[in-house]
Parts: C-alpha cells; sequence; structure tokens
C-alpha cells in the first residue's frame, strides 16, 4: 500500500463501515441490506485493515440495535471476525450494547472528559470490565482540544485519571483530533502541526498509550479532489508515523506512496501539513485545480492491475469495464472459495457495489456500467455451470437478491434500449430483474409478477400510444388487487402524464422514473422498510397537486376547430415546388453503410446513453466527457465492423403521389385519404393554428412518403445475448438506430436533389442538414405534427413498405424492425415541423368521422392529445 | 494474605495438584434415581443431574473431594459445574441453584481444610462454573447467523447467582471452566467483578478454555493467545486448558499459553481420548507422563485431569511432578493486546 516508514507497527482502521463516513454504507445499512453491509466489512479486511471500525451513529437509526445486529453478523464470519472491531459511536449506550456483543478484545472508540471526570471514569471502568481498551478524545469540559498545548494538557490528565482507577496504561489511545487544514482560515494553518506535535509529548509524558486519529477530517477542504486528499493523507502519515501516531482509521485505498506523490504536490502539502508558509494554503488551493480529474493515477494503476490479487482484480475488471482476463480471474477466484456462489456473492458483488456508487454519485456514466455489468455477467455466465452442479444443495433463498422486479416494454411497443439499460444497472445493484421483452400484454405482466412474487413491475415504452397502454396495465394490476409498485418510464413518459393518468388508474404506489440513473434509488427506497413510506407518500402527494393543478389551472385555451382552421396556415403557393422529377416508387434494397455513416446525427447517440451535450462539444465536456470519448471509440469500432463486415442491410422505400388539399385532409388521386391534425391552442399574436394539410395546394400538389429500415440485427444480437454482452447488444440497437436515422436524412437529401428533384444545387454539410437547413419536411406519424400512429398502415400500404422495405406494423403500429423511419415528404419551402398539442372533442369526432373510424378507437389513438 | 496471594505462594515454591473429573467417580456409584432425587419433590427426573447430589447425597460429593484430596489434590473444585440456572431448568431445577452452589462449596470447604488441619499445607476450593449449554457468539439458526438465544445481561445474571453462592459457601476462587466461547467467558468475568464490587474485596478468577479443534481455536473460533488477549482484564490468577483432548493433543497449545501469559497456568486434559465405546481407558501412568513432561519443561504451575480421570490419576501426577521446579511466571511485557478471533498485539 505504501512505503510509510515504520508501517511494520502503523496500524490503519478500516473506515468503511461508517455510516458518517461512508454513504455506501448508510445506504446499506439505512435499507437493511446487511448481507452487503457485511461484505463491506470483509473487503476492508481483505484490504489490508487490521482493525475494523463499526460506526452507526445516524439520527434515522435505532444505532443501538443496528451496531448489535451488524457486529453480530461479523462476528459469524470468520474472515472478518478475525481482526478486532473498533466500536465507534459518540453514544454511550450504543458502545455499551456493542461491547455485549463482542468476543475478542475491542476498542471503544470513544470516551473523553466532555461531561466531567466522573462520567469519563465509570465508562472507562466498564469498558476495562468488558474487556476494552479505549480511544480517550482530548476533549475536556471546555470543549475539544485544538491546540497543541490543550491536546496535551487534556491528555495527560485524562492518563492520570485513568491509571488512578487502575485502568491498563496499553489499553489507552489518545486522540487529540485531526482537524481540515487549508480551509483559508488561518487559525487552522496550525492544525497539523499541533496534531504532530502534540502526539509526540504526549507519547512522552504518558508511558504506554497508543495514540490515533481520524485522517480523512485533514483533506476536507479538498473534498471531491481524490489526487490532493491522497497526497495530503501520505505527506501526513509520513510525519506523524515517526512523531509516534501508532494507527489511523483511513481508507486504505486513500494513500499513495509517498515518493511517487508529484514533488511539486508534495512539497505544497508539507508546506500546509507543516505550516511552513503563510500562504500555503492559498498556494495547495491554486495547484490542487490542476489535479482535478487527472488521469495519472489510473494510467499507473492500469500496468499495476494484473498484478494485485485476484479479488482485486475482479473489482478492477469490473470498474473499469474490462473483460479481458474475466474468465481467468473467476476461474482463479472459484478454485479459491469453497463455493462458487461466493465468487458472486464476495468479490463480484463488492465489485459491482463499487460500480453502483460511483455511478450513484455521478462518478461514473451510464456506458461504463453496461460496460461493467458486461464483465460481471460474463464472470457470473462462467459461474453458472458449477453453481448449478451443485444447486441441490442450496436453497433458493440462499440467493437472495435484493428485490424481484419485474420489467417489461408494453403490447405494441417494441423498444428496449432504454428498458434494457435500466435493468442492467438495477443488475448490478444485486436486484433480481426479470425482463419480459418487448410487445408484453399485459396479461403476462401481471401473472409473472403474481408466480414470481415480484417485488415491483417496471414498464417501458417509447411511443405515445404505449402511455395508454400502460394505463391499461395499472388497471388491470388494481384489477388483480396486485399490491406493488408500479415504476414508468421510457421515452415518451412523463410525470405528468403518469399523475394524471397512470396514478390514479392504480392504488398501489405508482412512480415515474426519470431515466436509468434513478431505478435504482426509487427501487431501493420501494424495497427499504424505512424509507417506501417517505417516497410513496411523498410522490402520491406530489401527484395529488399535479391533478389538483391540472384541475384548478385554466388549461391553455382551446379554440373551436372551426375558429383554428379560420386561423390556419396560408403558404405562399407560388413558391410550391415542381411535380417530381421521378414519380413513382423508388425501392432501394442495399444502401451503403459507409455513406450514411458519413451522415449520423451523434447527439441523440449519447442522449441514449444518457449523456447529455451536443456532439461534438460533448466530447470535450467537463463531466462526461471521458465517458463520452470511451463510448464514441466503442462505437467508432463496431460501426467500422458493420460496415466492412455487412453486418447490416439498410433497405427502403420512398414515392410521390399528386394530391390535392380537402380542408384538413390530404387527399391523393387514388382516392387515399391523409387526415390530419389541427393546432386548437389559442395563438397570441399572428401565429397560425397548424396543420400539415395546409402546406398542401387545394388545386393540385404531391406529397410524398417513405419508410426505412435496418436490418439484419438479430443474429449480432444473438451472438452479443449469448456472450453476456449487454454493452454491445446497446450499442449495436443505438448504432442501428442511427443508421436508420441517417438513412432517412440521405433519403431526404436524395429527394429533394434527385427523385422529387426541387432543389438539386442543395449541397449542405453533416452539420446543416442536423440543422435541417433543407427546404420541405418528413414527418412521422406518431410524431408532434402528426401525432397519429395509425396513420402508419395507410403510408406502409401506399409504399408497399413489407413488400419493398421488409417491413411489419405491430398493433400499436410500432415498426419492425425496431430501427426504422417512416414518414411523409412536404416539398414546400414553407412546410415547418409544429406539434399538434392539445385538441378538443370536436376535432376529435370530426376527425373520426373523416377517418372513418368508430370514435372510442380515435380516442384511444389520440388520447395524448386529449383533456 | 487473601487467597490470590495464598495460591501464588504456594505455587511458587511447587507444582500444586488440581483434582479429577467427578463425573465418572459419581457414575462408578451406580447411584439410583431415588438417591438423586432424595426428597426434594422436584417435577423431573434428576438422574444424571449430578450437582444436585450434594443436596440429596452429599456423603457422595464428600466422599469423591475426599478421594481427590487423599490422592494429593492442592485444589478441589466444587460439583457445580452444570449448577446454573440454564442447565438446572432441564432437570426443573432451576430454583434450586443458589442451594446446590451453597451446598457443594460447603462440602468442598469443609473437607479441604479438614485436609489443611491435618498436615499445615494450604488446600484451595475452586468454586466451578460451567459454560452452560448456550452461547453469546453464534446463532443456533444456521438461516439466521445474526441471531442469539441469549443475552449477554442475562448470562451474566445466571453466573453471577452461581458465582455469590459458591463463594459465600467458602470457595476461593471462581473457576470458569471449558470454555468454549470466550464471550460466555466474558459474561461471567463481569458477573465476578460485580460480585467483586458487591462484596468489596478481590473475588479471584481463574479461567480455563477448551479447544475444540487440534488447530487449537475454541468454538468461537478464538486461538490460544487471542483467548488470553480478551480475557486478560480478569486478571485471573490462573489461566489455562481443560477437557478436549488428552494431555498429547494438547501439548503444543500449552507450550504456547506458557509463554505468554503472565499469570500461573493450571491445566487439566482428559484422560487420553475416548475410545470406541466411549470409555477413557488412559491408564493413570500415562496421563501422568504425559503431563510430567511439561512440567519437566517448566511449563505449568498447576495441573490435574477432566473427564476420564480419577482420583488415580491425581495421585500418579502427584508422584510423576513432585519435586520438579514450577513454572516461572513470565515477566508482563506492557504491550496493547486486542483480539479478534485471533491476536493483535502492538508492539510498545
Amino acid at each position: 500500500m505504501t512505503d510509510l516508514p515504520q508501517t511494520a507497527t502503523f496500524v490503519n482502521i478500516g473506515e468503511r463501515t461508517n455510516v458518517t463516513g461512508s454513504a455506501r454504507f448508510k445506504k446499506l445499512i439505512m435499507g437493511g441490506d446487511y448481507p452487503a453491509a457485511v461484505d463491506v466489512a470483509r473487503q476492508q479486511v481483505e484490504n489490508g485493515a487490521q482493525i475494523i471500525d463499526v460506526n452507526m451513529d445516524e439520527g434515522l437509526l435505532d444505532a443501538v440495535e443496528a451496531m448489535t445486529t451488524f457486529l453480530k453478523l461479523i462476528a459469524a464470519e470468520p474472515d472478518i471476525a478475525r481482526v478486532p472491531f473498533m466500536i465507534d459511536s459518540s453514544k454511550w449506550e450504543v458502545i455499551e450494547a456493542g461491547l455485549k456483543c463482542v468476543s475478542g478484545k475491542p476498542i471503544v472508540n470513544s470516551i473523553s472528559m466532555k461531561e466531567g471526570e466522573e462520567q469519563f471514569l465509570e465508562q472507562a471502568r466498564k469498558c476495562r470490565d468488558y474487556g476494552a481498551a479505549v480511544v480517550v478524545m482530548a476533549f475536556d469540559e471546555v470543549g475539544q482540544a485544538d491546540t497543541k498545548k490543550r491536546k496535551v494538557e487534556i491528555c495527560e490528565r485524562a492518563y492520570k485519571l485513568l491509571t488512578s482507577i487502575g485502568f491498563p496504561p496499553e489499553d489507552i489511545i489518545f486522540d487529540p483530533n485531526i482537524f481540515a487544514v487549508a480551509t483559508g482560515i488561518a487559525e487552522h494553518d496550525r492544525y497539523g502541526l499541533d496534531f504532530i506535535e502534540a502526539v509526540a509529548e504526549i507519547k512522552a509524558a504518558c508511558p504506554h498509550v497508543k495514540t490515533s486519529g481520524g485522517l480523512s477530517n485533514l483533506s476536507f477542504s479538498f473534498r471531491g479532489n481524490e489526487t490532493v486528499r491522497r497526497a495530503m493523507h501520505s505527506v501526513f502519515l509520513y510525519h506523524a508515523i515517526p512523531a509516534g501516531l501508532d494507527m489511523a482509521i483511513v481508507n486504505a485505498g486513500q494513500l499513495d506512496v509517498y515518493d511517487t506523490i508529484d514533488p511539486k504536490l508534495r512539497e505544497l502539502c508539507e508546506d500546509v501539513i507543516l505550516a511552513r508558509h503563510p500562504d500555503a494554503s492559498e498556494r495547495l488551493v491554486d495547484l490542487a485545480e490542476s489535479y482535478r480529474g487527472s488521469t495519472e493515477k489510473d494510467e499507473k494503476a492500469a500496468a499495476e492491475w494484473r498484478s494485485l490479487p485476484v479479488t482485486k482484480r475482479l473489482e478492477y475488471a469490473l470498474v473499469k469495464g474490462i473483460d479481458a482476463h474475466i474468465v481467468s480471474d473467476t476461474e482463479e477466484a472459484r478454485q479459491s472459495a469453497t463455493r462458487p456462489i461466493e465468487v458472486i456473492e464476495g468479490p463480484l458483488m463488492d465489485g459491482m457495489n463499487v460500480v453502483g456508487d460511483l455511478f450513484g454519485s455521478g462518478k461514473m456514466f451510464l456506458p461504463q456500467v453496461v460496460k461493467s455489468a458486461r464483465v460481471m455477467k460474463k464472470a457470473v455466465a462462467h459461474l453458472i455451470p458449477f453453481i448449478e452442479a451443485e444447486k441441490d444443495k442450496l436453497a433458493p433463498e440462499e440467493r437472495k437478491a435484493k428485490g424481484k422486479i419485474i420489467m417489461a416494454t408494453v403490447k405494441g411497443d417494441v423498444h428496449d434500449i432504454g428498458k434494457n439499460i435500466v435493468g442492467v444497472v438495477l443488475q448490478c445493484n444485486g436486484y433480481e430483474v426479470i425482463d419480459l421483452g418487448v410487445m408484453v400484454p399485459w396479461s403476462t405482466i401481471i401473472d409473472t409478477a403474481k408466480e414470481e412474487n415480484a417485488d415491483i413491475i417496471g414498464l417501458s415504452g417509447l411511443i405515445t400510444p404505449s402511455l395508454d397502454e400502460m394505463v391499461t396495465v395499472a388497471e388491470e394490476m388494481q384489477r388483480a388487487e396486485l399490491d406493488i409498485p408500479l415504476l414508468i418510464g421510457g421515452a415518451t413518459t412523463s410525470r405528468l402524464h403518469t399523475a394524471l393518468k397512470i396514478d390514479p388508474a392504480f392504488d398501489g404506489p405508482v412512480l415515474h422514473v426519470l431515466d436509468a440513473s434513478r431505478a435504482v434509488g426509487v427501487a431501493s427506497k420501494l424495497l427499504s422498510d424505512t424509507q417506501k413510506d417517505e417516497l410513496v407518500t411523498g410522490t402520491a402527494d406530489e401527484y395529488q397537486v399535479m391533478r389538483d393543478k391540472r384541475a384548478g389551472k385554466t388549461a391553455s385555451k382551446l379554440l373551436s376547430l372551426e375558429e383554428a382552421r379560420g386561423n390556419a396556415f396560408t403558404p405562399d403557393l407560388s413558391q410550391k415546388p415542381a411535380a417530381p422529377a421521378r414519380p413513382g416508387l423508388h425501392v432501394f434494397q442495399d444502401w451503403d453503410l459507409a455513406d450514411l455513416a458519413e451522415v449520423f446525427d451523434w447527439t441523440p447517440f449519447f442522449r441514449s446513453w444518457e449523456l447529455a451535450g451536443t456532439y461534438p462539444a460533448i466530447l470535450d465536456d467537463e463531466i462526461v466527457g471521458e465517458s463520452a470519448r470511451a463510448l464514441k471509440v466503442d462505437a467508432d469500432a463496431m460501426l467500422e465492423q458493420i460496415i466492412s463486415e455487412k453486418w447490416l442491410t439498410a433497405k427502403a422505400v420512398c414515392g410521390f403521389w399528386p394530391c390535392k388539399r380537402e380542408g384538413d385532409d390530404v387527399r391523393l388521386e387514388d382516392g387515399t385519404l391523409l387526415p390530419m391534425l389541427r393546432q386548437q391552442v389559442a395563438k397570441s399574436r399572428d401565429r397560425a393554428n397548424y396543420c400539415l394539410a395546409d402546406f398542401i395546394d387545394p388545386a393540385g400538389d404531391w406529397i410524398g412518403g417513405f419508410a426505412v429500415a435496418i436490418h439484419g440485427i438479430e443474429p449480432h444480437l444473438e451472438r452479443f445475448r449469448a456472450d453476456t454482452d449487454d454493452y454491445s447488444d446497446i450499442l449495436l440497437k443505438a448504432l442501428a438506430d442511427r443508421f436508420a436515422e441517417a438513412f432517412a436524412e440521405r433519403l431526404h437529401q436524395h429527394v429533394r436533389t434527385t427523385l422529387w428533384g426541387y432543389a438539386p444545387d442543395e449541397n449542405l454539410a453533416n452539420a446543416q442538414l442536423i440543422r435541417e437547413e433543407y427546404a420541405g419536411i418528413r414527418p412521422a406519424p406518431g410524431y408532434p405534427a402528426c401525432p397519429n400512429h395509425s396513420l402508419k398502415p395507410v403510408l406502409f400500404d401506399l409504399l408497399g413498405a413489407q413488400e419493398n422495405a421488409g417491413m411489419e406494423l405491430t398493433e400499436s403500429c410500432a415498426m419492425l424492425p425496431t430501427s426504422a423511419v417512416s414518414g411523409m415528404y412536404f416539398g414546400h419551402p414553407q412546410s415547418s415541423y409544429f406539434g399538434v398539442a392539445r385538441i378538443g372533442r370536436d376535432q376529435l369526432e370530426d376527425y373520426a368521422s373523416r377517418r372513418d373510424m368508430p370514435l372510442p378507437e380515435a380516442e384511444r389513438w389520440l388520447r395524448p392529445n386529449l383533456d | 494474605m487473601s487467597a490470590r496471594e495464598k495460591l501464588q505462594a504456594e505455587a511458587a515454591k511447587r507444582i500444586l495438584i488440581f483434582d479429577g473429573a467427578f463425573g465418572t467417580q459419581i457414575q462408578n456409584r451406580r447411584l439410583s434415581e431415588e438417591d438423586f432425587a432424595g426428597d426434594l419433590g422436584l417435577n423431573a427426573d434428576q438422574k444424571g443431574n449430578n450437582d444436585i447430589l450434594a443436596l440429596t447425597r452429599p456423603d457422595v460429593i464428600a466422599d469423591v473431594t475426599r478421594a481427590y484430596l487423599e490422592a494429593g489434590s492442592d485444589v478441589v473444585s466444587t460439583n457445580t459445574f452444570s449448577a446454573n440456572t440454564i442447565s438446572q431448568a432441564d432437570y426443573a431445577a432451576e430454583g434450586l441453584v443458589r442451594e446446590i452452589n451453597l451446598a457443594s462449596a460447603r462440602i468442598a470447604r469443609e473437607i479441604a481444610d479438614e485436609f489443611a488441619a491435618k498436615d499445615g499445607k494450604p488446600r484451595f476450593v475452586a468454586g466451578a462454573i460451567g459454560p452452560t449449554n448456550k452461547t453469546l457468539s453464534l446463532s443456533p439458526d444456521v438461516e439466521d447467523p445474526g441471531f442469539r438465544e441469549i443475552t449477554f445481561d442475562y448470562l451474566t445474571g445466571v453466573y453471577l447467582e452461581q458465582a455469590e453462592a459458591l463463594i459465600e459457601g467458602g470457595a476461593d476462587f471462581i473457576l470458569i471452566e471449558t470454555i468454549f466461547d470466550t464471550l460466555n467467558a466474558k459474561a461471567g468475568v463481569m458477573a465476578v467483578r460485580q460480585l467483586s464490587d458487591k462484596l468489596g474485596r478481590d473475588v479471584p478468577i481463574m479461567l480455563s478454555m477448551t479447544l475444540t479443534d487440534l488447530s487449537g481455536r475454541n468454538l468461537s473460533g478464538h486461538t490460544v493467545e487471542a483467548f488470553w488477549n480478551a480475557v486478560r482484564h480478569a486478571n485471573p490468577v490462573t489461566i489455562g486448558l481443560n477437557c478436549s483432548f488428552g494431555a498429547d493433543q494438547l501439548r503444543p497449545h500449552v507450550q504456547h499459553l506458557s509463554g505468554i501469559a503472565d499469570t500461573l497456568l493450571m491445566v487439566y486434559p482428559n484422560a487420553g481420548l475416548p475410545n470406541e465405546l466411549g470409555e477413557y481407558d488412559e491408564l493413570p501412568h500415562t496421563t501422568a507422563g504425559l503431563v510430567g513432561d511439561w512440567a519437566d519443561n517448566g511449563r505449568v504451575n498447576i495441573i490435574g485431569g477432566c473427564c476420564g480421570s480419577t482420583p488415580d490419576h491425581i495421585a500418579a501426577m502427584a508422584r510423576r511432578v513432585q519435586g520438579l521446579t514450577p513454572r516461572a511466571i513470565p515477566e508482563k511485557i506492557t504491550k496493547m493486546r486486542l483480539a479478534g478471533l485471533e491476536p493483535f498485539t502492538i508492539a510498545a
């Protein structure tokens, strides 16, 4: 770990099993996840902690209960209980309860003269009778000792008192208080030095005693800057140990080798800790900035990690997402484990917990997490045959997960990237995820939830009809009296929709989950006895408020359909494009993938991985840049393979038809009717109430249609699944989506310049294409300008999309293959995208009759646009 | 001179002799149910409740004690291994715990004093406290490792009741023996501390650990040295090992403990390992020879026998170690001695 002087006699005390010091441990304890908390203790011992500090001082915890429960559990683990425990609490009753559970000789941390001599000695006597050593804080009736003088005085006084009652001096550990330095407050400058000097004097004045301190306080000012914190800790110990410091509560992983610290940083740390210059703090603060996000450590670690013990290698591989050695490392761990399951429950889960923590705290991003999950799955896949082999010996509850979550993309919808990401993240965090796949009817969801005794149901959907299907699932859950939480997620879902439509349909908890990073937090709270109620009632109240607001609010005023029509957009018909150069259908069986890759819009790609930012600026983003760059490297590599090995086939069909506008309908020459919807929300100033039909000349015009799809993805996904490689699975799906979008873009360009040919000279760069700097639009059914998905079958018929491009539609009009785009071409240069938004009953009824569709069916399709 | 000082003074002169097993001696007398039950009118079969004989057949207990003193014992124990509320509850005799301990201590005291008066050599009475059949460190439920059948405070109370009666009856020391669970022993130490506070005087403790496997750990998993670190605060007048296996197998652990414990060392092994019929058949001179080797090497201060040992074994031991130099107590080296299941000692 370090080359600190006298390491042989210096004791490091593990600090991770401390709710005040470790957010992760706190989370586990608060959530009652003791098995995982026990693993934290085990990990510390494995990492070389010679004593482990256990602290349960958290306002919301029954600290006595938590302390005793935890101590009893770790007492049952010989690989943890082999080291002494430090019972750490500011409450005597917690300490005493702990002492009654510890069979070896522990340390009590701490007692002090804060409440006077009498109580101090009473507690010391009890510690002695329970057979414990004690940490005595340099704290008296006046307060905590800050100066060297006070530290030494208090410790000497305590020493005299303790020895006078026969307390063995060798069982005393003084903690003269490590305080934060470089705080910007001049009085704090000497805190480090005062501690070090006090240690030397206390050791000289009080024979046989030991000294200790909590190290992390020292670098408190540099939270978030690990490089500087590590350097400060190492430099501090480098000077404090020779002065007589015997032990410290440290994160053993948070120390650097003194000699390997950048000399400039090291010197400034020394200036600060030893108070050598009045402006030392300022200079360290300045220098610290340059270490933010430093990768130096990573490079060093990258070279060294193969020589770590196998459990550490597994953790490293998981955190870094490296699967190169995972099978051999897992096998090595399996051979040294008593049972294969221990490899999963031990080092692998520990590693994934680290990943979960890093992700939860925003230090790791989704692509890295998914990569980690890939490594995890490979390791698990290697172990499964061994576990199966001894399964008859295994009670099912021995493989207990944190909770069981059913996930499904609802009936009619085929989109699953987001759902898969959430699934992976949940699995990383120890939940058992039963993924029912896509197009799952409510009956399957509910039956499975019952059979599996699931804890939570999570629904996902991308297209708007899925919102309605989610309401159906909620209604059916209510009917089935299935009282488990329902999570709602997916691109079109929203808190508002959840509050207004789904929540009222089901008495149980319904929660909208914004993205994958929230899923774990929500799941863990829902499965926690202590936190569930708060979240559930809190959310329910929030939703009620939203509903009340909605009810009370005079929703933005709707015009009558007639009024709206009166405010229609009137295009300058003189600008109407000429008839297409090549009318009729055009079929493309195999568009060049390399050509499509040139017009990728990467921004949505990163967004699908929950990395926010615009490409290419995102690559240099301060927060997600590193993650984005790594993702882009992997994406480029796969892209090259997709193209060179021809994994995918881009098929399309497009066509142009003579037509004219009839009110809000577009009627093709062959009689086909394309009814459109008109904005009804009252507009301010001179804004029109748009309808797509407005862009068509009633006297005669042309409209186009297209459908593109990316075929051939299945065998590759199959291969990734067989290889338990979620990362590649999601990556390929995301890239296929980009191909489809790029194809739509490229085909549209081809249409403008050649097939319709109204812009033969157009010459736009990719960025300009992305900004839509061209004439004409290609709105897609199901999107804001044309919210009705049910127009897709009409369009597909016109295009012969099934025969010509191998495309199909589900009952909710989701397209298959999944990576597909379809839409209509409007060539008028004044045509633009808009959102239809809310419409009135009058338009609904009018539309239903125009579509010759039963009213309830129209209502179902348009529900997202209705009140 | 206090009992502690008197024992230390005698032990400085010679290797002292502890007693042997009560169980085998009682069994040999083939007592009937009526012998055990007496006229106590308890609602349970008393056969096998050896400790209750202090009330129903005190003559038998007196005879066994006398036999050991005759064989050469300097320290005799009370026949109270199971005379605690938890164990006596199995015989519906938990209400008699105080009486049993009081009577047993009185018998031992009386006969010990009788022998001391005869030859002027001090005799000592160790009030024996067994571990009970409950454990504070382990869960009896494999499915629930955090579960415990009893609490520290409860067990402390159980021990306190027994220790108080033993001291009142005349015991010099409280012998917490056959310690398979170190935390149970710590509760015992706490009980004696409370008794000591109550009486306003030192109540010396003897501690004897039992190993459950040859690697040298007790049931709660502590190594011999970890155990020593965990109970040093008791300031025991003796520390040591008993039961487990025969003297042969105990040797390396005795040697280890002998090197680290800065107090008197008392060891009383079984008479070998039981044979196929569950009987101990190691001959007295064999046992005596094995423990004699320890004595030759200056490893022990007090020796005796546990399961299977008889007055003959004790007599053989007494002869074997006569005139040998007792173990010199190692000089106390002041170090912080912590322990988990393994010792963790920090250099001075």
